[in-house]
Formats: C-alpha cells, sequence, structure tokens
C-alpha cells in the first residue's frame, strides 16, 4: 500500500483554527500526524515589558476572546499573590459568576460548531441562538459583548445588583431547559453516534502521560479541575468534576453537555452564598517574587508563571494554554482513524489555536 | 427522528434574528461603546495617554489638544476611570464602520474672557 503525504489546514472548511497537520496516509486511514504551529502568533508575552502591571490585564484578556475574564482572572490572582493583596468575599462570588457564564458560552460555542462539522446546520443555529443568550448577560453585566473585562488587581470592577442578579437566574434556568432538548437531538441522533462512539479513544492512561487538559482529560476518567484546588469562591461551593469514562468523542461532548448544567448550577450557588461586601481592595506597592498561578478555563487548565522584580514592569510573563497540552493527546488519537474523522476529532479537544501561540 | 422535530418547531416559530438595521435593540446601560470627550472640562493632565493599555490617545497640553485613535481603542473604559476630571465617557454604541480610518481630534478653544 502507498502512503500519501496530505496537509491539512491551516485553512480547513470546518475549523476555523488555523492549524496545520501534515499527515500521513494510508488507503484513507491515518498512519500520522505531524503538528506546525506558528500561524498567528502576536508576542503578547513580550509586551509585557513595555506595559506596565495593571495594564497587562487588558492585554492577557485579549490572549483568547472566549476565555477572557479567566485569563485576567488567572492573571490577577497571580498578581495578588505576590503582593500579599486578600481579595474580599463578594469579589471571589462574583468572579465565579463570569467565569461560568464564560464556561457556558464557550461550551455552547463548541457544541454549534460541533454540530456544525456534521453538516447539522440548523443544529449550529440552536446552539448559538441560545449562546446568545449568554452574550447578552455578559454584555449588560459587564459592559462588553466578548471582552468581559471585570477583574483587576484586588478584586472586580463592576458589581451585578438584585435586580440584574433575578434576571440571570430567569435566563439560565431558560438555558438549562433549551440545551436539555438539544441534549437528546445530538446525543441520540444515529449519525453523531455513529461517528463519535468509540472513535478516537484516549485511555485512562495515555491521557495522563500525555499531559491532556480539561474536558479531554475528564472524558478519560481522570476526575482533574483547576477549581478543586480552591482558588476564587469555589472552596466554597459544592462541586465535584464532570467526569466521562469512555474517552472516545462522544464522551467528549457529553462531558462538555454536563459541564454546562454543572457551571449553571456554580452560578445558582454562588449568587445563593454571595454576601454583601466591598468589591475590590487598592494594592500597596509593587509585585516582586515569582509565582504560579493556575484556573480552570472551559478548555482545560490554563497556567501562568509571573516573576516581577519590584518595578512596575514584569520581568517574565509565560502563559501556557490548555490546547498546547491538549494537542499531544490529540497527535495520539490521530493514527488509525479516517481520514473524514480528522476535522471531528481535531474539534473534540476544543482546539483554541490563537490562545496557544499567544 | 428527533431532529425533524426540532426543524419543524422551528419552522413554525418566529424569527430570533433582528432586521438589522432597520430594527435595533436598545443598548444595555453602562455598556463601553465608543469613546467621546467634554473637551472643554480637560485639564490636558495626560493621565489617559499613560493608563491606555493600547496606548491610542495623544495629549498635546501646549496646543490644548486631545486625540485619539478610534481604530486601535479596545472599548475598555480604563481612561475613563483614570480621568481625574471625569470628562471622559462612553457612548452605549459601537463606532459605526467607515471607509477609510482616521483619528478623532480636539482642541480647547480659546477662551476670550480668559485672564492671561
Ligand atoms: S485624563 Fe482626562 S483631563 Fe487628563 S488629559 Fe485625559 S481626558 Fe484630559
Ligand atoms: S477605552 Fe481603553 S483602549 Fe480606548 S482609549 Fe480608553 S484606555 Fe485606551
Amino acid at each position: 500500500m502507498t502512503r500519501t503525504v496530505l496537509p491539512f489546514g491551516p485553512q480547513h472548511p470546518v475549523l476555523p483554527e488555523p492549524l496545520h497537520l501534515t499527515l500521513t496516509i494510508e488507503d484513507e486511514i491515518v498512519k500520522e500526524a505531524i503538528p506546525k504551529l506558528g500561524y498567528v502568533h502576536r508576542g503578547l508575552e513580550k509586551l509585557a515589558e513595555i506595559r506596565d502591571h495593571t495594564q497587562m490585564i487588558q492585554i492577557v484578556e485579549r490572549v483568547c476572546g472566549i476565555c477572557s475574564t479567566l485569563h485576567a482572572m488567572c492573571y490577577c490572582q497571580g498578581i495578588e499573590a505576590l503582593m500579599n493583596v486578600e481579595v474580599p468575599s463578594r469579589a471571589k462570588y462574583l468572579r465565579v459568576v463570569w467565569a461560568e457564564m464564560h464556561r457556558i458560552h464557550s461550551h455552547l460555542l463548541w457544541l454549534g460548531l460541533f454540530a456544525d462539522a456534521f453538516g447539522f446546520e440548523s443544529l449550529f443555529m440552536q446552539f448559538w441562538r441560545i449562546r446568545e443568550r449568554i452574550m447578552d448577560l455578559q454584555e449588560a453585566t459587564s459592559g462588553n459583548r466578548v471582552i468581559v473585562s471585570v477583574n483587576v488587581v484586588g478584586g472586580v470592577k463592576r458589581d451585578i445588583n438584585k435586580e440584574t442578579e433575578k434576571w440571570i437566574l430567569e435566563t439560565l434556568d431558560k438555558v438549562a431547559r433549551e440545551v436539555n432538548q438539544l441534549k437528546t437531538t445530538i446525543l441520540d441522533d444515529f449519525t453523531v453516534k455513529q461517528r463519535t462512539v468509540g472513535i478516537g479513544i484516549l485511555s485512562k492512561e495515555k491521557a495522563y502521560e500525555l499531559g491532556a487538559a480539561g474536558p479531554t482529560l475528564r472524558a478519560s476518567g481522570i476526575a482533574q479541575d483547576m477549581r478543586q484546588t480552591g482558588y476564587a469562591a469555589y472552596p466554597e461551593l459544592d462541586f465535584s468534576p464532570v467526569i466521562e469514562t469512555n474517552g472516545d468523542s462522544y464522551a467528549r461532548t457529553v462531558c462538555r453537555f454536563n459541564e454546562i448544567f454543572q457551571a449553571i448550577d456554580l452560578i445558582r450557588q454562588a449568587f445563593a452564598k454571595m454576601p454583601e461586601g466591598e468589591l475590590a481592595v487598592k494594592p500597596k506597592g509593587l509585585p516582586k517574587g515569582e509565582v504560579v498561578s493556575r484556573v480552570e478555563q472551559p478548555r482545560g487548565e490554563v497556567l501562568y508563571y509571573l516573576k516581577a522584580d519590584g518595578t512596575k514592569f514584569l520581568d517574565r510573563l509565560r502563559i501556557r494554554t490548555p490546547t498546547f497540552a491538549n494537542i499531544p493527546p490529540l497527535l495520539d488519537m490521530l493514527p488509525g482513524c479516517d481520514l473524514a474523522d480528522v476535522p471531528i476529532l481535531i474539534l473534540t479537544i476544543d482546539p483554541c489555536i490563537s490562545c496557544t501561540e499567544r | 427522528m428527533f431532529m425533524t422535530k426540532t426543524v419543524l418547531k422551528n419552522l413554525l416559530t418566529k424569527y430570533a434574528t433582528r432586521l438589522y438595521p432597520f430594527q435595533t435593540r436598545e443598548t444595555f446601560k453602562d455598556v463601553k461603546g465608543e469613546l467621546k470627550i467634554e473637551i472643554d472640562k480637560c485639564v490636558f493632565c495626560g493621565v489617559c495617554k499613560m493608563r491606555c493599555p493600547s496606548q491610542c490617545i495623544g495629549v498635546d497640553k501646549k496646543g490644548r489638544s486631545w486625540e485619539v485613535d478610534p481604530f486601535a481603542c479596545v472599548y475598555c473604559g480604563i481612561c475613563v476611570d483614570a480621568c481625574p476630571v471625569k470628562c471622559l465617557y462612553q457612548e452605549g454604541m459601537y463606532k459605526a464602520p467607515v471607509a477609510e480610518k482616521h483619528m478623532v481630534f480636539h482642541a480647547q478653544e480659546e477662551k476670550a474672557d480668559a485672564p492671561t
């Protein structure tokens, strides 16, 4: 059997992300995949040298549009650790609310793209229609639709009043109901099952060994979630990681579905327990020292390494995003699958290439 | 099967989208839209210029003028919060698209009866 080398991406109809894979195929079966990254490198880490540590908040928010507030939260938590700032309790709960809203809208976006990859365009529209409700919540509470810029060093900038809280909870009820309806539409569908069940299996051992993160890891049966490490108000909320055990494309889809419901539940809990109080404390002095800050994003664990030398500017900023961690597991899943399944397999790790390359 | 039911239901319900631009929705309160200045209040201290993360503001103290590159502005609102005399504000709407990029320039007029 002759081998053919096929370039996949960086422009591909089902994948808006500029990821290039060199696929070696044999009779439509993938034998080897070699990734090539670097099409959208923006040098955001380097910017830390010429923008001071408070301006960097706005810059890290733009590492990834979908996880904007989580990047800022991770960064602020790092700076707060360096400056020994204790964030007010209310701010911690508000951070949870915005973070979980982000998770919902990110997973809905992914589910839409996933449906679109199968050719289910109307289902794609359905998910995005639901997602629009969350975008409205974000716009009304933070002032921007996508880049939810609410974090500052020492707390948050904006508050959510009782009236808005009621509206948010009502909207979330609607979202939960509508997503639940679509759950049967996509998860019980014959075609979807045919193309996802048992395909792209990532075993528990491999997932651990290759350092997978987020739903890709949890769908292989490992209950690891950075929210368990207890940042923001998560230690006071009742939650346990959503896991699936099969490790195939279907399990990863189910995992994301269930995380939407979990996120809705976490927002409800956060509002129920949120204390009154101030929103932010003013930090004193300048950051000094080294710290690693970790946060669970919709796609998995993001890691910030910050090094500061007591000046306004950071010495070094290093960001490791979840997609970067999920590329080795992807390369493990691809060999042995059909060429036609490649786009769907790439989608199941929920790739965000622009944040991988920063 | 499930899908067929959903598709039929969709056909019978009304549009989820608006007929933009004929039909628009009201903006939410405190949305960070286009950046505006009340130039008469400005004291040309340059705080906004220093704080702006995308460095798109220019302040000329001598010429008593202020300018912003609206295409580099990221609508973050940092300058609005930082301004000591609160002369900056953001409108609820984003800037409308234009065919050519330009700077937004404001200069304070000489007050005729100002003491010299
Ligand atoms: S901060 Fe306010 S007063 Fe100072 S230059 Fe800017 S707009 Fe003018
Ligand atoms: S809104 Fe932000 S980006 Fe725009 S001018 Fe003000 S500080 Fe700069």
